[in-house]
């Protein structure tokens, strides 16, 4: 029964197929010692180029995650539906944090259709929705954002929900790169309560070192 | 397969058998690596989708599993919390929060009083406290732990309580066993390690709940109730049955007795990497009835010898490192494609040729489990066991079934019965039959017999002297208490998700917000419907436990095991539930959430109160 597995596994993997291989003993692998926070980086936070509304050429991990407390969200300027509720949240959460967002807080909205927003779009997108300074929006090739959002989780298990990109402009990630410490709620949520989610996550530590 | 299946479908179902084969193969990492199954990076290849979450998320989750053998080690027994002095307990616990700044830490001592990171003076005293003063003491300290939960992966780093015995911490924590009759107090301690030091998933902050127990809102452990390091936080137990203000002054309705419960960690937005990092254990509730005695009482297997819980998690291990991994990006739901019970891979247990209670309880994250016990010579023979309790609450009398259904968090106590078991098998499996692909829910298939997962298996041993209740002669436990009154209000509830955002009736998640208020020691009717799409939702309501009444529009008939006590109801694709609730004794705020915790936690919960008025909103 194994070998028939194994002969339909190599046929599947279009490799030649191999028969009768031993088993060996479970146990004698060697496990690597990643440290967490780079294993978190390697799995979902890619250093791929991007291009601000400001048309700073950036790299994700390196310029804008790495060391830094940040707020995650997904748009498109021509979006109808859920975006304009969602930038209008994140204006009112952008004052409330007041000018901590760009000193110790970042804001980062990436598209979902780089082919048409370009750093000029988003530039009028951001001046016409009264976005202050500290939140970049950010655009790159069609396929550096897409790697993003699968990347970021903003994914859905149903292929056609998957390919709206209406369904990715929800919710809002946010975390503490260093201290890895990562959530995410609704971008509709009320904006107080986003301030609130987003500080008690990434002001960390709240007490003195025991 | 049918014909009309999407060309998606049938990728994913060709994935997931393909994945199955390489299990059952058991092939090494050398050999898939030769086979070209195998990415250096330890992952799956994504060649024809043998990734399911290659396309997803773009190959950046936890991967697959490496292998580990099966049934090579123990299964664990959780030991008992033993109670401590009162003087064990400094500074001393009060009926008011200790809201004194600790000058260690630079906050309060203690975590009560605050809500949702904020002191709020006058607020959280326990209720009923000098009625039902504390006769016994418990003490925990949540900690970091090593430990090992499969002989081929390297040690690993969770988070755990201890035996109030400042030792080590456990995972699963202590079973807390507590008595009906005798008040107590039990005082957890946050200890955990700095942020930066959680191993990559995990934070600091929690908040413990007694999942079905009838606690004040001050000691139920709630989502906005957490704490933080070098805090404590006491909990009241009154240890009466529900009514024990209201219907059934003193003791409360002696058929409201909770057997079964559970405590795990709820911190809002965070309760799903804090408990798969270990923070939840057993507790286990006994009175003149169900005694934990076999010569005594209802007569069910004594504990904890013949009386065993068994706690399930399923879990992914990162290839590279051996370390249970947590991927923080997921917000559909999170599948372990390694089935841990009490904390370790794949046990074994050796028992007796008589009967036992299992006290299952499905940890999550995300996973719906069926399941069967299976005789791996003879897959096919059907052997059947007993339902006694469900969701921890005795039934009327013993249910005979071959398999039975348990979403995140529910309970199912069973007894099996070794002497009768058809074929005699001397070795048999708890086998999880139950179909799922994500963290949607199953698609209502079952694995043929002996092909699902394997999560325990018992080795049974020779007969012994059994002095427990025969299930067959259908002895009568607890009656149903009447869901005849007059319900005050029906409220409806639509779980839904919008633009990938979990919502209640159109709404999030938000401790700021009371959603509405039930008049205390009233009766009312919920409708729960799930509109959600292609996703189930095991939905769970704080405060008291309440009984189904229709389930998809059918009326639950009696004699069957969801005609019961719950506490946690499953929503189909598309289903609804009518429960019938009552809110007796306590005033406070309550939330009611998905137990799909990756769900819970991005915002599928809402609070409500109970108050001396109530409201009248209908779609709140």
């Amino acid at each position: 029964m194994d070998q028939t597995r194994r002969a339909w596994l190599g046929t599947m993997a279009m490799a030649p197929v191999v028969l009768g291989l031993a088993a060996s003993a479970a146990g004698e692998r060697r496990w690597q010692d990643i440290p967490p926070r780079e294993q978190i980086r390697r799995r979902r936070l890619p250093n791929v180029p991007l291009v601000t509304h400001t048309g700073r050429h950036v790299r994700f991990y390196d310029d804008l995650i790495r060391d830094r407390k940040v707020v995650i969200s997904f748009m498109y300027a021509h979006c109808e539906g859920i975006c304009v509720p969602v930038t209008h949240n994140l204006v009112k959460v952008q004052r409330l944090l007041g000018d901590r967002v760009g000193r110790d807080l970042f804001f980062y909205s990436i598209t979902l259709k780089p082919w048409q927003d370009t750093p000029a779009v988003l530039a009028s997108y951001a001046e016409a929705n009264h976005v202050g300074p500290g939140w970049s929006f950010l655009t790159g090739s069609r396929a550096d954002c897409e790697t993003l959002r699968r990347r970021l989780g903003f994914t859905d298990p149903d292929p056609k929900l998957d390919r709206d990109p209406k369904n990715h402009a929800g919710n809002v990630l946010y975390g503490n790169e260093p201290l890895m410490l990562w959530a995410a709620c609704p971008g509709q949520s009320e904006p107080e309560w986003l301030v609130t989610e987003i500080c008690s996550q990434v002001d960390r530590p709240v007490t003195a070192p025991a | 397969m049918p014909g009309a299946e999407p060309r998606w479908t049938r990728l994913r179902r060709a994935a997931f058998q393909a994945r199955q084969e390489i299990i059952r193969a058991r092939l090494t990492r050398r050999e898939m690596l030769k086979l070209g199954l195998l990415t250096s990076a330890g992952t799956l290849a994504a060649i024809s989708g043998l990734s399911d979450r290659a396309s997803a998320d773009g190959g950046g989750g936890c991967g697959t599993s490496p292998r580990t053998r099966s049934f090579v080690e123990p299964l664990p027994i959780m030991p008992m919390l033993p109670p401590v002095p009162l003087a064990a307990l400094d500074p001393p616990p009060q009926r008011e929060p200790n809201l004194a700044i600790n000058p260690a830490t630079g906050i309060e001592f203690e975590g009560r009083g605050r809500f949702n990171g904020k002191v709020r003076p006058g607020t959280d005293a326990f209720q009923f406290f000098d009625q039902y003063a504390p006769q016994q003491y418990f003490l925990t300290r949540m900690k970091e732990t090593r430990v090992m939960i499969s002989p081929d992966l390297p040690e690993q780093v969770l988070w755990g309580f201890d035996l109030g015995d400042s030792g080590p911490a456990i995972t699963p924590g202590p079973t807390i066993v507590n008595r009906i009759g005798v008040p107590n107090l039990l005082r957890r301690v946050n200890l955990l390690p700095p942020e930066g030091q959680n191993g990559g998933f995990g934070i600091p902050s929690v908040s413990t709940h007694l999942h079905n127990f009838h606690s004040g809102s001050e000691s139920d452990g709630g989502p906005c109730r957490y704490f933080e390091r070098g805090q404590y936080f006491d909990y009241h137990r009154t240890m009466a049955f529900a009514g024990f203000d209201s219907t059934h002054p003193g003791q409360g309705d002696p058929n409201e007795m909770l057997s079964t419960l559970w405590y795990h960690d709820h911190r809002i937005g965070n309760t799903a990497q804090n408990v798969y990092k270990g923070l939840a254990g057993f507790h286990l509730d006994f009175d003149e009835r169900d005694t934990g005695q076999e010569f005594t009482g209802f007569h069910l297997p004594s504990f904890p010898n013949f009386d065993i819980p068994l706690l399930l998690t399923d879990k992914v291990i990162d290839p590279d490192t051996g370390k249970v991994c947590f991927d923080l990006f997921n917000f559909d739901g999170i599948l372990g494609d390694k089935f841990l019970v009490n904390g370790k891979i794949q046990p074994f247990l050796d028992v007796k040729k008589r009967r036992y209670r299992f006290r299952v309880l499905n940890v999550g994250p995300s996973r719906f489990y069926q399941l069967f016990l299976t005789d791996p010579k003879h897959p096919s023979t059907r052997l059947p066991f007993w339902v006694i309790a469900n969701d921890g609450n005795l039934l009327p009398t013993p249910v005979q079934v071959e398999s039975f259904t348990i979403g995140v968090a529910e309970r199912m106590d069973i007894i099996v019965d070794f002497a009768k078991l058809p074929g005699n098998p001397s070795t048999l499996r708890l086998e999880n039959r139950l179909v799922q692909e994500d963290g949607r829910g199953p698609n209502d298939e079952l694995h043929a017999a002996g092909k699902g997962d394997q999560l325990l298996e018992f080795h049974v041993g020779e007969v012994v002297a059994d002095g427990s209740v025969d299930p067959a002669t259908q002895p009568h436990f607890l009656d149903l208490p009447s869901t005849n009154e007059a319900p005050r209000i029906t409220r409806h509830f639509k779980f839904e998700r919008g633009n990938g955002q979990w919502q209640i009736n159109g709404r999030f998640a938000n401790c700021d917000q009371i959603r509405f208020r039930v008049k205390r020691n009233t009766a009312e009717r919920w409708i729960l419907q799930n509109d959600s799409g292609g996703w189930q939702h095991p939905i769970h309501i704080h405060l008291e436990e309440f009984q189904i009444l229709k389930l998809n529009g059918a009326v639950v008939k009696s004699g069957t095991v969801d005609r019961s006590r719950k506490d946690v109801v499953r929503l189909v694709h598309n289903g609804t539930a009518e429960v019938f609730l009552r809110f007796r004794d306590f005033r406070g705020d309550y939330p009611m959430h998905c137990h799909n915790v990756i769900h819970e936690d991005h915002a599928m919960m809402l609070i409500w109160a109970v108050d001396d008025v109530g409201d009248n909103k209908t779609e709140p």
